[in-house]
């Protein structure tokens, strides 16, 4: 350490004791309309925040505020280092999947009145913490990445303007399997990722399933997806939990797509073996 | 440093795309983005991709409809541009697996929306954007397109030529937002902003927190004028309580509008006696409001939309992303009960002032997507057009960049002999540079150099030096604070009804939140994901853009589009057949002009735009 500290570093001092009186607060003070919230706090840069702890947030109550309303309340008028990802505010953008009391969520789809307070607000389990509700989505995105997530059908109609038919029965059996988000709430509540760093995760084997199940890849790439999601640490490391299906704020019925996939590639290797 | 041929700032439907173009032409392509590509705001989008794919419809049915929607106010070559190509680029998505609606026959399904002649408007549910978003992001990965994500363009690095016709652009610097180190990227071929919209100017918008209009205020402080920032697009059916939209879809599909007395108010009060709820978006907005202001609201707020008759079945299978949407965010079922609705910020129809190959006037910056203004939108969007416009020039952008010839363009950028200045209106502050906020800038670094590396290097110290100064400073005011204000006074004054007088006391606010903004400081400490500080940033874009919004529905006096005026209610094609343009100079913002081109390979004689 140098001899004289810096702005910085006096600010955050600063901070720490604002921090302790703020946690003094006496509750009955802030009686009526308000949530309360625990929020896990980490930063590996800042002292005081290297070792995890929960910060609380007095956050004044509006009808209709979910979860992302009130961290965002909490930063811009309380602290402004607290720090999630978020951006479109309406769960399509899959960026503030959160551990909200003991679940993954969507900080934007959860309405704050449908939970016990005080509301504990933690970064997804099983992924690493980059800094507070933060975590790393290398791996998460590595895995998507491993199933070749994108359409390869190379056989196409004729002419730029001729469209590939699909029936809509088709279309609808890949319809939710199409929803996906990246948030990564399913792979932080599977047991299974959290013991197999190699397995592909629930998200992953959907997105397989999209391509897969979708006619217009025709049979030989069904084939050469199937292979992929099939191997060691693919569809049968699945225990069907139900885990990942529970917490996806899609719908998707992960569970249900893996054991197709299951199924599919039992009736692959049966015409071959 | 990072080099690359074609740097792509930006990953939502415009920059994926251009870089896919970027790439097949042949270039060495990144995309830098603040976002994660698939977190990008074009995944909001849910109606649909305008394109003349069926029999009994053409290109210049679509052109026609574009630009009577436009008020007249868009370019023809541009609007033309669109039309022609967008059929193709759809059907191109169709291609690369994206999983559209489908008709028995297995083609793709198209719907009716506002202000068009024929239901040419391809749609993927109501969940459009999503999956066109995805399945561009599918293809860069095909492709092994390397994405820098999360990483923060802050500034361009543009030499300060007097001229901005002289200028070159060399690349950018960025911020990784994970581990807070600023780099420089130089692009040996071209930049492309594809940024997307500033709805985050307005506090009540169907736009995304990272809709900040970065792209806009980058460019405009390097010298490119921004055009038509005046036109801004609100959307009448959107969630009162968080800004979510409610897809013109419902009302494509049959979707009906009541007020607090259960009246059909558009064609009850003759808002729009043919089209009804279809009218163009800027009247069924201010349909919306009327009906509020004169005491039939619901709740003095909103009006009521109802999709009940449209059956279980229809809506689950069409609409059925809506039913989320008003259950999550609104608590409604869309099944039992009408939902409430009212105008929130939507879309920006002007933007960066590019021409049809996306160039600015600055070499090598481009522009494209919902940040440009080619203009193919004019006063007004016709709802489908952006996503189309996001492909189609996103594409020409990509390959203009990467070398591809694509012919000389039509349309004119910058300040040249076409333009006329502008000289009547007073403005009641002075707009542009509060002086302080540019230490280090690289305009103001005191010469030309036309050697890349020596500017991009020089570049990349003055953000260094600006992010130690915001760090370092102890105490200030802190840039929530200024936005909140910002966003406020917008959307108090310079919303759907504007005043000559609103406008000016916008500016005033606009004023005091850029002479608050010389005393900002970041308190989070850390070097780690600080997005105070990323978002420090983009407070500073939001003044700059909200100014030109503000300075260019001043100087606009008469009503086109979505630009209303209580003093001047008619649409003036004697004087005011141009378009606005701000350019920056150097901080002392200069208003002018240019024509609109109204005429391509069709004409479109001005007509009084009635639905
Ligand atoms: C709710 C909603 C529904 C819509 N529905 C339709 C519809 O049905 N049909 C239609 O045609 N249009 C629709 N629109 C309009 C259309 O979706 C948008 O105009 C369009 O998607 C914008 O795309 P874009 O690529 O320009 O920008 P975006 O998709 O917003 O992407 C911007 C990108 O720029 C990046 N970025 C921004 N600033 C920086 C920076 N400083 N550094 C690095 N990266 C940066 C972001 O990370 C992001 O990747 C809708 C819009 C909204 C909001
Ligand atoms: S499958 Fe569901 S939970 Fe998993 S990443 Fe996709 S949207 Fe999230
Ligand atoms: S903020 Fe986009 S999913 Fe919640």
């Amino acid at each position: 350490m140098r001899g004289t500290e810096s702005p910085q570093q006096e600010r955050l001092k600063e901070k720490e004791q604002g921090l302790a009186q703020e946690e003094a607060v006496d509750e009955s003070d802030l009686e009526g309309e308000t949530v309360h919230l625990k929020v896990f706090r980490y930063d590996p840069e800042v002292e005081g925040k290297q070792e995890p702890r929960f910060d609380d947030f007095y956050v004044p109550f509006e009808k209709g505020m979910t979860v992302l309303d009130a961290v965002m309340y909490a930063r811009d008028e309380f602290d402004s280092s607290l720090t999630f990802r978020h951006s479109c505010r309406q769960a399509v953008c899959g960026s503030d999947a959160f551990f909200v009391n003991g679940k993954q969520q969507l900080g934007c789809k959860t309405q704050i009145s449908e939970l016990k307070q005080p509301v504990r607000i933690e970064p997804l389990p099983h992924q690493e913490v980059v800094k507070d509700l933060v975590v790393d989505m290398d791996h998460f995105y590595d895995q998507m990445h491993a199933v070749e997530p994108y359409f390869q059908q190379e056989e196409l109609p004729d002419g730029d303007l001729e469209e590939q038919r699909q029936s809509r029965e088709n279309r609808e059996k890949v319809k939710m399997s199409t929803r996906c988000i990246w948030c990564a709430a399913c792979m932080s509540s599977c047991n299974i990722a959290a013991g197999d760093n190699e397995y592909l995760g629930p998200a992953a084997i959907n997105k397989a399933y999209r391509f897969a199940m979708d006619e217009r890849e025709d049979d030989e790439i069904k084939e050469h997806r199937l292979r992929i999601v099939e191997q060691e640490h693919g569809v049968w490391r699945c225990q069907t939990q139900f885990s990942c299906t529970d917490v996806c704020p899609k719908d998707i019925p992960l569970t249900e797509h893996i054991q197709e996939l299951k199924r599919e590639a039992v009736k692959k290797n049966l015409k071959f073996w | 440093m990072y080099e690359h041929d074609v740097i792509v700032v930006g990953a939502g439907g415009a920059g994926l795309r251009a870089a896919i173009a970027a790439h097949e032409a042949g270039a060495d392509t990144a995309i830098v983005s603040k976002l994660h590509p698939v977190r990008s705001h074009t995944g909001a989008a849910e109606g649909g991709i305008n394109a003349a794919l069926r029999e009994g419809d053409d290109w210049e049915l679509h052109a026609y409809d574009t630009m009577k929607g436009s008020d007249y106010l868009a370019d023809a070559p541009a609007a033309e541009t669109l039309a022609q190509d967008a059929p193709e680029e759809t059907i191109q998505l169709e291609h690369w697996g994206m999983p559209f609606s489908r008709e028995e026959d297995g083609r793709v399904s198209q719907r009716p929306f506002g202000g068009l002649s024929f239901p040419r408007t391809t749609y993927a549910g109501a969940e459009t954007g999503h999956h066109l978003l995805h399945v561009m992001y599918e293809q860069v990965v095909k492709r092994g397109i390397q994405v820098y994500d999360e990483w923060y363009v802050m500034n361009l690095a543009t030499d300060d030529a007097a001229d901005p016709n002289d200028r070159e652009c060399h690349g950018v610097v960025a911020y990784d937002v994970q581990s807070g180190n600023v780099e420089g990227f130089k692009a040996n071929g071209g930049v492309i902003l594809a940024t997307g919209g500033p709805g985050q100017a307005f506090d009540h918008t169907t736009n995304a927190v990272s809709c900040t209009g970065d792209g806009h205020a980058m460019a405009y402080r390097a010298g490119a004028p921004l055009e038509d920032m005046e036109f801004i697009q609100f959307h009448p059916t959107s969630l009162p309580s968080t800004g979510v939209l409610i897809s013109e879809g419902v009302r494509g599909e049959g979707g009906i509008l009541y007020n607090a007395k259960g009246e059909r108010f558009m064609f009850e009060y003759g808002y729009a006696n043919n089209s009804g709820e279809l009218a163009s978006r800027d009247v069924v907005a201010r349909a919306e409001l009327t009906e509020v202001n004169e005491g039939r609201g619901v709740n003095d707020e909103y009006v009521h939309l109802d999709m009940r008759h449209l059956g279980e079945e229809r809506i689950l299978d069409r609409l059925e992303n809506i039913l989320h949407l008003a259950e999550d965010f609104e608590g409604v079922d869309g099944l039992v009960e009408p939902m409430p609705v009212k105008p929130g910020q939507h879309y920006a129809m002007g933007g960066i002032d590019v021409d049809e190959n996306g160039q600015t006037c600055i070499n090598g910056l481009y522009a494209a997507g919902e940040s440009a203004c080619v203009s193919v939108h004019g006063g007004n969007r016709l709802g489908g057009n952006a996503l189309p416009e996001l492909i189609v020039f996103g594409k020409r952008a990509g390959r203009h960049a990467a070398g591809d010839d694509l012919g000389t363009a039509e349309i004119k950028t910058g300040y040249g002999d076409d333009v006329e200045d502008e000289t009547e209106t007073e403005l009641p502050v002075q707009p542009g540079s509060a002086g302080l906020d540019t230490p280090g800038g690289v305009a103001a670094d005191g010469g030309v150099t036309a050697e890349a590396d020596g500017l991009l290097e020089r570049a990349v110290e003055a953000e260094r030096a600006r992010v130690d100064h915001l760090m370092e400073k102890d105490d200030g005011v802190q840039h929530a604070q200024i936005r909140a204000k910002l966003q406020k006074a917008m959307t108090d004054y310079v919303n759907v009804f504007r005043t000559d007088e609103g406008i000016r006391k916008a500016l005033r606010v606009i004023r005091e939140c850029r002479e608050e903004y010389q005393d900002v400081y970041v308190d989070d400490p850390s070097r780690t994901f600080n997005t105070d500080l990323q978002q420090t940033y983009e407070t500073r874009n939001l003044i700059d853009v909200a100014e030109t919004i503000a300075l260019g529905a001043l100087v606009r006096n008469e009503f086109r589009g979505a630009h209303w005026r209580q003093e001047n209610q008619e649409r003036d094609d004697e004087n005011w057949l141009k378009h606005t343009l701000i350019s920056w100079e150097d901080g002392d913002p200069n208003i002018f002009y240019r024509p609109v081109i109204l005429e391509g390979e069709k004409t479109y004689e001005p007509k009084v735009r009635s639905y």
